[in-house]
């Protein structure tokens, strides 16, 4: 079992560094090639996530995501931010989109939920076990060696 | 590959054309130049991502307000894209029942005046 572990300081600048990264880990741990453009997408959403929902909080904590291919290619994306900042995530649909009253933060936590959810067939929201935070855990499938 | 923004006229329509990655750190940029363009009175916008490698929902955020921005002021919003891991990306966000989404610029001008212009 390899496992890559990356943590960064909660700026938008670092999102790309975690999809290089994660899509790096991804290619090496074997996932098809047709997969690492949703393996790129579904991680920088994660990431996304998280940087938001830190400064948001005001939270200088690093944002973690952990990358191991044990049996299937799985990345957790883990935050700080209170629990509660993680209920409401729901995908919205298509009429209320281009509704003059949502927000523009509502509507890309909206459409980043629901990329996510499109785009990863295994994906799992927790709370972390330790404090606050939540976990988006991302699993694809590596064919066996 | 960094953002970049290019704009060009064509008939009475603003193309600005976008390339490269569309992210949580560079689409405020695109933000900017979408709302100079309106604020200068451009009144037909069409965002042409056939150079763009990879867009989120930060930058599907930054383009819907775009839309609404226009649609405020009276104007017309189109986009131009074929990249079928793109149009993937807005049909799976049903984006692509908000947008109008055309696969050429030709076809995108054609729409809005009932024939090409070039």
């Amino acid at each position: 079992m390899a496992t890559v572990r990356l943590s960064f300081s909660p700026a938008p600048v670092h999102v790309r560094t975690a999809r290089l990264v994660g899509v790096a880990v991804a290619r090496r741990a074997g996932v098809a090639e047709e997969l690492l453009d949703e393996v790129r997408l579904a991680i920088g959403e994660a990431c996304t996530r998280a940087v938001a929902l830190h400064n948001q909080y005001g939270l200088p904590d690093l944002v973690t995501v952990e990358m191991s291919d044990s049996d299937a290619y799985s990345v957790r994306v883990i935050d700080h931010a209170p629990i509660e900042a993680s209920v409401g995530l729901a995908k919205l649909p298509p009429d209320e989109l281009a509704d003059e009253s949502l927000t523009d933060e509502a509507l890309t936590t909206g459409v980043g939920f629901a990329l996510l959810a499109g785009f990863v067939d295994d994906l799992q929201v927790r709370p972390v076990e330790d404090g606050p935070g939540t976990e988006v855990r991302m699993v694809w499938p590596v064919p066996r060696r | 590959m960094e953002l970049s923004l290019a704009t060009r006229t064509v008939a009475e329509h603003t193309v600005l054309e976008v390339g490269g990655e569309v992210d949580v750190y560079t689409a405020p940029r695109l933000r900017e130049r979408l709302v100079e363009l309106v604020d200068s009175g451009v009144r037909s916008v069409i965002v042409d991502l056939g150079g763009v490698e990879f867009l989120d929902s930060t930058g599907l955020g930054v383009l819907v307000g775009a839309m609404k921005r226009l649609r405020v002021a009276n104007g017309r919003f189109s986009l131009v894209c074929s990249k079928e891991a793109l149009l993937k990306i807005f049909r799976i966000t049903a984006l692509d029942q908000v947008f109008p989404i055309f696969p050429t610029i030709e076809a995108a001008t054609r729409d809005s005046d009932g024939s090409a212009t070039s």
